[in-house]
C-alpha cells in the first residue's frame, strides 16, 4: 500500500539539501531527523504491515516553528504528513518518501483546565488518558475513550475522529469538542468552533475532525469535560447463539435503555482474552455480551434490572453482575485486551473497523465465517455492540508469504459485506492508506469528487497528508469496484493521473 | 421505504439542473417558515415540501431516516408513538416547518446542552450538488468515519451548499420521568448555582431565566429525578412550558421588535442592549427582542465570546455576526468549490457566499 504516483497522483520532487537548508534557517532552531536509524521509529504508525520512511522528520517545539515549516513545504512543493503519537490503525500518518514527517509529539502542555467551565484547552500532542487524569481531581473526565488512550494524543484523536466504547451515550472525539486552532497549509490561523455551543458560518470544526490532517494543522484543542457518573454497574451474559445475542442487543436498547458500554465477543476472542487475563470470562459459550451502565445510583439500579430481564428474555445461559469494583475491572480487562490477546494466537493480526446496522449482526457474523474458511485464516471477533462497531481480527503470518495478502484481501470482503449491508468500511479507525480502495465501494465518482473539491477549498496544491483518505477516481478504476467510462465519467473535464 | 408520498429526487435534480444551465439563483424553501432567519434571498423558490416522508424507522437502531420535506410535527409524532424522541429538540417556526429547514438552520431547542445540538445526531444526508447529481454522505450507522464529515458541514449551512433532500438521525428514548421546577431568584444567583451544578452529575434537561425567575427541567429515571427535587426544592410548574418556548409562543415573542439569537459561552449575563430577553440555556442562548442596530448587537455578542443571528433579517443588513477576514475567504473558498455558479441561496448568510 506503499504511495503509488501513477495512481494517487504525481507527487512533487523534493531536493532534500534545499529543505534542510531552508528548515535549518528556522530560529529557534528545530531538531531535524534524517539519517536512517533516526528515521526508523518513524516509517509506520500504529499500522505496521505499512512502512515507509519519510524524506526527512521534524520536531517543532513551538507554533511558529509549525508555521514556518509549513510556509517553507508550500514554497518548496513538499508534502507534509502530519503524526501525533502514531498509534493510528489505519495508516492515516504513514509517511511519504519524498515528504517532510511533521511529528507534534512535543506538543505536551495543558494550557487550561477549567473545573467550573467543565473544559480542558490542550496542545495536540497530550495523551487523551492525561487529560483525564488532570481533570479526575475535580471529578470531570474526557469521555471518548480509544483502547490506546494510554498513549494516542488528543490531536491524532481529532484528525481521526476517534471512539472508543462508550460512544453509544457518550459520542466520538466530534460530540466532545468546544474549540480548535488550526494553521493551513497558507499558514493562516483559523479559529473553530468556540465556548459559546455553536460558530456562527460553516461548521468547520466538525470538518476538520476526521479530516485525518488533509485539511490544515491542528494545534490546539478544547475539549468538553463530563462530570464522572456516581455509579457503574457492569453485567456479563453469556450465549450459546450468536443469534440470541444479536437478538438482546436490540431488546435493550428497544427497552428503553442506552448503555454506557455495551460490548460483544465470540468464542475465539473469549477464549484468547480468557487466556490472557484471567477475566473470568465462561468458555464454550458462543458469545459473551458485556453491559455498562451508569449514572445516578438509582437509575442504574432500576436499568440494571431491566437489562437483567431482556437477558433471561433472549435466552442468555448465564447472567453476572460484578459484585464490587474489583470484578468490574476484571470484566472489561478481558474486553480491552482482546487485540493482544488474538495476538497471541497468531504471529501477526490484521484488526478491521466495519459499522453494520445492529439488526444485520447475527447474518455478517455468519457470513465472516464463512469468507474466513473460503481464505483458509481464523477470524476472531469483537464487536462494540452499542453502537453497531465491527472489530473481526484476521489472524495470518507475516512470514508466510502469501499469508498477509491473503489477510488483505479477506480483510476487503468484510468491508465490503458491511457497505452491503447498510454500513461503512470503518467506524473510528479512519481510511487513511489502508482503506483508500474500500473507498470506492463506499462512495461513487461524484461524492468523492465531492471530497476534492472540499479538500481544494483548504489546500488547492494538495500537499496535506497526500494519498489519504480520498482515493482518485484513477485508482478506483484500477481497483475495478467503480464502473468509470469515459461516456459517462463524471467531471470529464479534470485531469486525471 | 415506508412512506406513501413519492420520491421526488429526480425532479429536484433537474431543477438545480436548469438553474444552473439557466445561471439563476434557488431560493431552498421546505415549509417556509423560516423566512426571516438570514438575509432575504433572490431566486427562483425550490420547493422540498413535497419530497416527504418516513423513509425508515427501526425504533431498536435508533434510527429515523426521512425526507426533508417531512413536516418535523409529523416526524416527531412517528417517534412518539414508539417512546423515541428528537433530543435537541428543534425549534418549531410554525406548523409547516421542515426536517430539511430544521437541518439547514441547524437550531437546537432548550435541551441541547445536555443532550447535544442537532449536528450531534445527523448520520447521513442526501444532498443535489451544484451539477444537479444527487449524492450520499454517512449513513445509516452511529460511528462512520469514511470521507470528510460532509453529513456535518451541511446542517446549519443554510442551503448556501447544496440541497438537502433527506436526513438519517440518531434519536434517543424519551426519558421515564420530567419534573419541571421554578426558583424565583436573580441571574447573579441563578448563575451561581448553574455553575456549581453543571459540574455534578444531575439530571437537568432545561436551566432557562426569565428575569424574574431561574426554571429548570429535570428528566432521567424516576428515583433520579425525585431525589434531585427533594435536593433543590423549588415550585413545580407546567412541563409544557418547555414547549411553548421552542415554539416561541412564550409571551416574549409577542413583542414587535426584531427577535434576535445570541449564542454565547455558559452563564453569560443579560447583555447592555435595550430590549427584552430570557436567558436559555443557562445563559448559552440569549432570545433578544430589540431593535437596537445590529452592529452593536453583533459587537456585543462578539466581546462576549459569542455570535448573533436575526429571525427577522429583512429588517437588518447584517442578520448573521460577520466572520473575520481569514475565516470569510475560506468560506468563500468553500463556497466556490461546492456552488460555483452561485445558485444556492446566494447570501442567505453573508453578502459574499
Amino acid at each position: 500500500m506503499l504511495y503509488d504516483e501513477h495512481l494517487d497522483g504525481a507527487l512533487p520532487r523534493t531536493d532534500l539539501a534545499e529543505l534542510v537548508d531552508a528548515l535549518s534557517a528556522i530560529r529557534p532552531p528545530l531538531e531535524l531527523l534524517s539519517s536512517r536509524e533516526e528515521l526508523t521509529p518513524y516509517e509506520c504508525d500504529g499500522l505496521s504491515a505499512y512502512r515507509s520512511p519519510p524524506l526527512l522528520v521534524a520536531l517543532p517545539d513551538d507554533l511558529e516553528q509549525i508555521g514556518e515549516i509549513l510556509n517553507i513545504c508550500r514554497r518548496l512543493g513538499v508534502p507534509v504528513v502530519t503524526r501525533g503519537a502514531g498509534t493510528g490503525l489505519s495508516g492515516g500518518a504513514m509517511p511519504l518518501p519524498q515528504g517532510l514527517l511533521l511529528v507534534l509529539s512535543r506538543f505536551k502542555g495543558i494550557l487550561e483546565l477549567d473545573a467550573e467551565r467543565c473544559l480542558a484547552r490542550v496542545e495536540p500532542g497530550v495523551r487523551n488518558l492525561a487529560i483525564s487524569q488532570a481533570a479526575a481531581p475535580h471529578g470531570l473526565y474526557y469521555a471518548p475513550d480509544p483502547s490506546s488512550q494510554i498513549a494516542c494524543s488528543i490531536g491524532g484523536n481529532m484528525a481521526e475522529n476517534a471512539g472508543g466504547v462508550h460512544c453509544l451515550k457518550y459520542g466520538l472525539t466530534v460530540h466532545n469538542l468546544l474549540a480548535a486552532q488550526v494553521l493551513t497549509i497558507e499558514g493562516e490561523r483559523l479559529s473553530l468552533g468556540g465556548e459559546a455551543l455553536d460558530a456562527p458560518g460553516f461548521d468547520l470544526l466538525a470538518l476538520f475532525t476526521g479530516s485525518e490532517g488533509m485539511l490544515g494543522v491542528i494545534t490546539e484543542i478544547t475539549v468538553k469535560l463530563l462530570p464522572k457518573p456516581p455509579s457503574a454497574k457492569v453485567l456479563l451474559a453469556s450465549f450459546d447463539e450468536l443469534e440470541d445475542a444479536g437478538r438482546a442487543v436490540a431488546e435493550i436498547i428497544s427497552a428503553g435503555v442506552i448503555p454506557a458500554g455495551l460490548e460483544m465477543m465470540d468464542r475465539l476472542a473469549i477464549e484468547a482474552a480468557e487466556a490472557f487475563v484471567h477475566a473470568g470470562y465462561p468458555l464454550d459459550v458462543s458469545a459473551i455480551l458485556i453491559c455498562e451502565l451508569d449514572g445516578v445510583e438509582a437509575d442504574v439500579t432500576e436499568q440494571c434490572a431491566r437489562v437483567r430481564t431482556v437477558l433471561e428474555r433472549t435466552g442468555s445461559r448465564e447472567i453476572r453482575l460484578a459484585r464490587d469494583e474489583a470484578e468490574r475491572q476484571r470484566f472489561w480487562a478481558g474486553r480491552k485486551n482482546a487485540f493482544p490477546a488474538v495476538g497471541r494466537l497468531a504471529p501477526d493480526y490484521y484488526c478491521m473497523d466495519g459499522t453494520i446496522p445492529r439488526r444485520r449482526l447475527a447474518a455478517v457474523l455468519e457470513r465472516i465465517a464463512s469468507l474466513a474458511d473460503e481464505h483458509q485464516l481464523r477470524v476472531a471477533n469483537v464487536f462494540h455492540a452499542g453502537d453497531g462497531n465491527l472489530h473481526p481480527l484476521i489472524l495470518f503470518d507475516a512470514n508466510q508469504a502469501e499469508q498477509l495478502e491473503r489477510a488483505e484481501r479477506l480483510g476487503a470482503r468484510i468491508l465490503e459485506l458491511c457497505v452491503e449491508v447498510g454500513g461503512s468500511i470503518t467506524g473510528e479507525h479512519g481510511v487513511g492508506r489502508e482503506k483508500i480502495n474500500q473507498m470506492c465501494v463506499q462512495f461513487r465518482a461524484p461524492e468523492l469528487e465531492h471530497f476534492r473539491a472540499v479538500k481544494a477549498a483548504f489546500d488547492p496544491e494538495g500537499l496535506l497528508n497526500p494519498g489519504k483518505q480520498v482515493p482518485t477516481l484513477a485508482r478506483c478504476a484500477e481497483y475495478g469496484a467503480m464502473h468509470v467510462h469515459a461516456s459517462n465519467l463524471a467531471f470529464a473535464e479534470l485531469e486525471r493521473f | 421505504m415506508d412512506t406513501e408520498h413519492p420520491d421526488l429526487t429526480e425532479s429536484l435534480c433537474a431543477q438545480v439542473r436548469e438553474a444552473a444551465a439557466g445561471r439563476y439563483a434557488l431560493r431552498i424553501i421546505g415549509g417556509d417558515t423560516k423566512r426571516g432567519l438570514g438575509r432575504a434571498v433572490v431566486g427562483e423558490p425550490l420547493s422540498l415540501a413535497g419530497h416527504r416522508g418516513v423513509v425508515s424507522f427501526e425504533p431498536s437502531e435508533l434510527v429515523v431516516t426521512a425526507r426533508a420535506g417531512t413536516p418535523l410535527a409529523e416526524l416527531e409524532a412517528r417517534l412518539n408513538q414508539a417512546g423515541q424522541m428528537l433530543p435537541y429538540e428543534p425549534l418549531l417556526t410554525g406548523p409547516a416547518c421542515t426536517l430539511g429547514g430544521a437541518v439547514a438552520s441547524g437550531l437546537s431547542g432548550p435541551r441541547r446542552p445536555w443532550a447535544g445540538a442537532l449536528r450531534d445526531f445527523v448520520l447521513g444526508v442526501r444532498v443535489i450538488d451544484a451539477k444537479g447529481q444527487a449524492l450520499r454522505f454517512g449513513g445509516e450507522v452511529m460511528k462512520n468515519v469514511a470521507g470528510y464529515d460532509l453529513s456535518r458541514l451541511m446542517t446549519g449551512s443554510h442551503g448556501c451548499l447544496g440541497v438537502i433532500t433527506e436526513v438519517s438521525l440518531k434519536v434517543l428514548p424519551k426519558p421515564r420521568a420530567q419534573l419541571s421546577l421554578r426558583f424565583e431568584l436573580g441571574w447573579e444567583e441563578a448563575a451561581r448555582r448553574l455553575a456549581k451544578w453543571r459540574a455534578q452529575p444531575l439530571p437537568l434537561a432545561g436551566a432557562c431565566h426569565d428575569g424574574k425567575a431561574l426554571r429548570l427541567r429535570l428528566e432521567g429515571g424516576e428515583a433520579a429525578v425525585a431525589a434531585t427535587h427533594a435536593r433543590l426544592g423549588g415550585e413545580r410548574f407546567d412541563d409544557q412550558w418547555w414547549q411553548r418556548l421552542r415554539r416561541f409562543e412564550l409571551e416574549l415573542f409577542d413583542d414587535p421588535r426584531p427577535l434576535w439569537r445570541l449564542s454565547l459561552p455558559p452563564g453569560t449575563a443579560r447583555l447592555p442592549i435595550e430590549g427584552e430577553a430570557l436567558l436559555d440555556w443557562g445563559g448559552a442562548q440569549h432570545w433578544l427582542k430589540s431593535d437596537a442596530p445590529a452592529t452593536r448587537i453583533h459587537a456585543e455578542a462578539r466581546r462576549c465570546g459569542g455570535h448573533a443571528c436575526c429571525f427577522d433579517g429583512a429588517q437588518v443588513e447584517l442578520p448573521f455576526t460577520p466572520l473575520d477576514a481569514v475565516m470569510l475567504r475560506y468560506h468563500q473558498r468553500l463556497k466556490a468549490q461546492l456552488d460555483p455558479l452561485g445558485i444556492f441561496n446566494p447570501g442567505r448568510l453573508y453578502p459574499e457566499l
